[in-house]
């Protein structure tokens, strides 16, 4: 990058990439407290990534032959999947139900759903024992697995999210004869991506129902699929809802001279929210009855079911109602913020907490594993900077159609 | 109006035959449970515990089959209940026997189930159930996602954790002596009778003529006849099963039949969804008479801006 401070014209190089500031400018705007506290993390995640290939997963992580999973699949891998839900929901809502008012929010959730995505499988491989025996998915018929289902619709549903995100990426690179046909199939790789997302969301709760006896009872249920899918709309809502308020506020400059009324497409979001949510919570009761469950609503783990039921579901259901109703999109937004813990909540609760719940010994994730973790949201959020401050994303150009 | 509701009814009209299509199928693989002596022909293994003596024979008999290190000869090993572990793939724990106070002993290593869950959850095939009984490894298809420990039951597949090209442990049911129309090594040395081996469907008969022909010396029960659908390596003994370190609470429902449900949905999900979703894509675009970018809006969002 220092190479090019030397050209005293902007070039495309500086146009592009560097925001019209010559090299030298450029690396100045990047020295920040927030960039700092970035670079450090990464320093450290990265070497920790290195390491762990060079000498296995005992040498950084806290998992045990009881305990094979840990933060890395229940976070990076089934919370984040369920956070990058926003991309398939509000791409749905805008190409499929036709509710075109919900378009300048779309790319940028796509884009939050394409990285999220991404980084997800880099915590996956990162998991695997020997990630080089993925291809294995690809040509052994595994169809017994719920695994298998969801490795193939993560990988096909990564390529469709690739290819919604390719089209800002080529308007930015000005490559008018791809980004034309890609416009095109916008709508098709819409359905797709709802085909992809129904089945790999939930997918993700069925991987738990060969673990009968060691999920507790209050989460285990047959039906968990239906959950987890129900969960991921939400966390999709929610995500989309935080994601929006936070661009505004962090890239005010780039909504100036928009006309987008965010308050309003927030109070849309959480008037639908507040409709899933409710059935969320009927549904969950109805999971517990249908396992003769109610009986363990008691101790810790009846304390934490409470706990998240009452507090993580009925009340941002009641704050999505309220604020639709009475249109406060500040209150639809605190919602949004909840919405968001209940999902980091639900998923690490059945694949960490609730899981060998009656072990003696029970997993701490060690500081290496949480620490990789945070470098992947870290670095998901750079990208997402990155992209956004040069990519036709927050601010879709004025000929970019809303099939 | 018109136009939409018989757009509408259309769509349901072609979404509801195809799922029509998609019950009978469902049904039919739920019957397929129904089988009198799951496994009968499979090889396996029936487990005296009142007969065992500790010798542990079968732990030093396995190390050698396996390449293993060798167990560790000292007494001091039935101090606690011992798990497998990637290195030993089979061992024998020790309990004192509640109501006698003399010891018992059992032997623990993999069941080899007649449906085994981790063979249904690994999506690479790695791990397989050969027709004969074994369930068998092939390190070269496993990609290391572990969710073969996931979903055993019986806590059986170890991992390579400090390796950095880690493989799945577990006993093999010495597959290829068995091929070879051998024993496998731990039944071969058995000195005193414990270990039995044969095909379920004998050893189910022998077990049940052990149980029931030497009234009050058994518990009156067979682990393994029905636990998890059935296992190959099957129990009998005069404590009960969880005193020894086993788990009890398994159920008695195969695992693999357990998501069948969940299974059956991305066959609907990948006929119903295309159809549906672009139903309700033409529904929404239909009232204003579209053009062909479908840039109209619908009926509910007449207040949002049309941004094209």
């Amino acid at each position: 990058m220092t190479s090019v401070a030397a050209t005293a014209q902007p070039n495309w190089f500086q146009e592009k990439i560097l925001l019209g500031m010559t090299g030298r400018q450029y690396l100045r705007s990047l020295v920040t407290p927030w960039n700092f506290a970035a670079a450090a993390i990464i320093a450290v995640g990265v070497p920790l990534m290195i390491w762990r290939f060079a000498f296995g997963l005992a040498s950084v992580t806290n998992l045990s032959q009881t305990q094979p999973w840990g933060v890395w699949i229940g976070f990076d891998m089934m919370t984040g999947i369920a956070l990058a839900a926003g991309g398939f929901t509000i791409g749905a809502t805008v190409e499929l139900f036709g509710l075109k008012e919900f378009h300048p929010i779309e790319r940028p959730a796509i884009l939050t759903g394409f990285l999220g995505y991404v980084m997800a499988v880099i915590g996956l491989i990162l998991d695997l024992g020997r990630p080089w025996n993925m291809v294995q998915v690809m040509i052994r018929n595994g169809t017994h697995s719920v695994l298998f289902e969801v490795a193939w619709c993560v990988m096909c549903y990564t390529t469709v999210l690739s290819l919604e995100f390719a089209v800002p990426f080529f308007e930015w690179l000005g490559w008018k004869r791809l980004y034309t046909p890609l416009r095109k199939a916008l709508l098709a790789l819409t359905v797709l991506s709802v085909m992809f997302s129904t089945m790999h969301q939930s997918a993700l709760g069925s991987l738990f129902i060969i673990a009968p006896g060691k999920l507790h009872p209050l989460w285990y249920s047959p039906w968990i699929w239906i959950f987890f899918f129900i969960t991921a709309v939400i966390a999709g809502i929610s995500m989309v809802i935080v994601e929006s308020t936070l661009s505004h506020q962090v890239f005010a400059e780039k909504f100036k001279g928009q006309h987008v009324d965010l308050d309003k497409l927030t109070i849309g979001l959480g008037k639908a929210g507040a409709i899933v949510m409710f059935a969320y919570f009927f549904l969950r009761l109805q999971g517990v009855v249908d396992g003769h469950a109610f009986g363990y609503v008691k101790g810790f783990y009846g304390a934490w079911w409470l706990l998240e039921m009452v507090g993580l579901v009925l009340l941002p259901a009641f704050l999505y109602a309220y604020g639709a109703r009475n249109r406060n999109a500040r209150v639809v937004r605190i919602g949004g913020i909840l919405g968001v813990i209940m999902i980091v909540f639900n998923r690490l609760t059945v694949s960490l907490i609730a899981y060998n719940w009656d072990q003696p010994v029970r997993y701490v994730p060690s500081w290496q594993e949480i620490w990789v973790s945070i470098t992947l949201v870290t670095v998901g959020v750079l990208l997402f900077r990155w992209i956004v401050n040069r990519m036709p994303v927050l601010t879709p150009p004025a000929d970019a159609p809303a099939h | 109006m018109k136009l939409s509701r018989r757009n509408f009814l259309k769509v349901a009209g072609v979404t509801g035959s195809v799922g029509l299509v998609g019950l009978p199928t469902r049904a039919n693989g739920a019957m397929s449970l129904a089988s009198e002596t799951p496994g009968e022909t499979e090889r396996a293994v029936l487990v005296d515990t009142t007969l065992c003596v500790g010798c542990r024979g079968c732990e030093a008999a396995c190390a050698e089959a396996n390449k293993l290190p060798d167990p560790p000869s000292d007494e001091k090993v039935f101090g606690e209940l011992r798990a497998t572990s990637p290195t030993a793939f089979t061992v024998v724990n020790r309990i004192d026997n509640p109501r006698n106070g003399k010891p018992r002993f059992a032997k623990k290593q993999c069941m080899h189930c007649v449906e085994p869950a981790c063979a249904s959850a690994c999506p690479v095939r790695a791990l397989d159930k050969q027709p004969t009984g074994p369930v068998s490894y092939n390190g070269d298809r496993c990609m290391g996602c572990r969710y073969c420990m996931v979903a055993c039951p019986f806590g059986i597949p170890k991992y390579q954790y400090a390796s950095n090209n880690p493989l799945v442990r577990k006993c093999t049911f010495c597959a290829a002596r068995q091929a070879e129309g051998k024993a496998p090594a731990c039944t071969s040395v058995c000195p005193s009778g414990a270990l039995t081996f044969g095909t379920r469907g004998e050893l189910l008969k022998e077990a049940r003529r052990r149980v029931f022909g030497n009234p009050g010396k058994y518990v009156e029960h067979i682990y393994g006849e029905r636990e998890a659908g059935g296992t190959n390596w099957m129990y009998i003994s005069d404590v009960r099963i969880e005193e020894l370190g086993f788990a009890r609470n398994v159920g008695d429902a195969s695992y693999p039949q357990l998501v069948k449900g969940a299974l059956g949905v991305p066959p609907f999900v990948m006929t119903l969804w295309p159809p549906l979703l672009m139903g309700i894509y033409a529904f929404s675009h239909r009232k204003n008479g579209d053009d062909e970018h479908g840039h109209a809006n619908e009926a509910q969002s007449k207040d949002g801006g049309d941004h094209d």
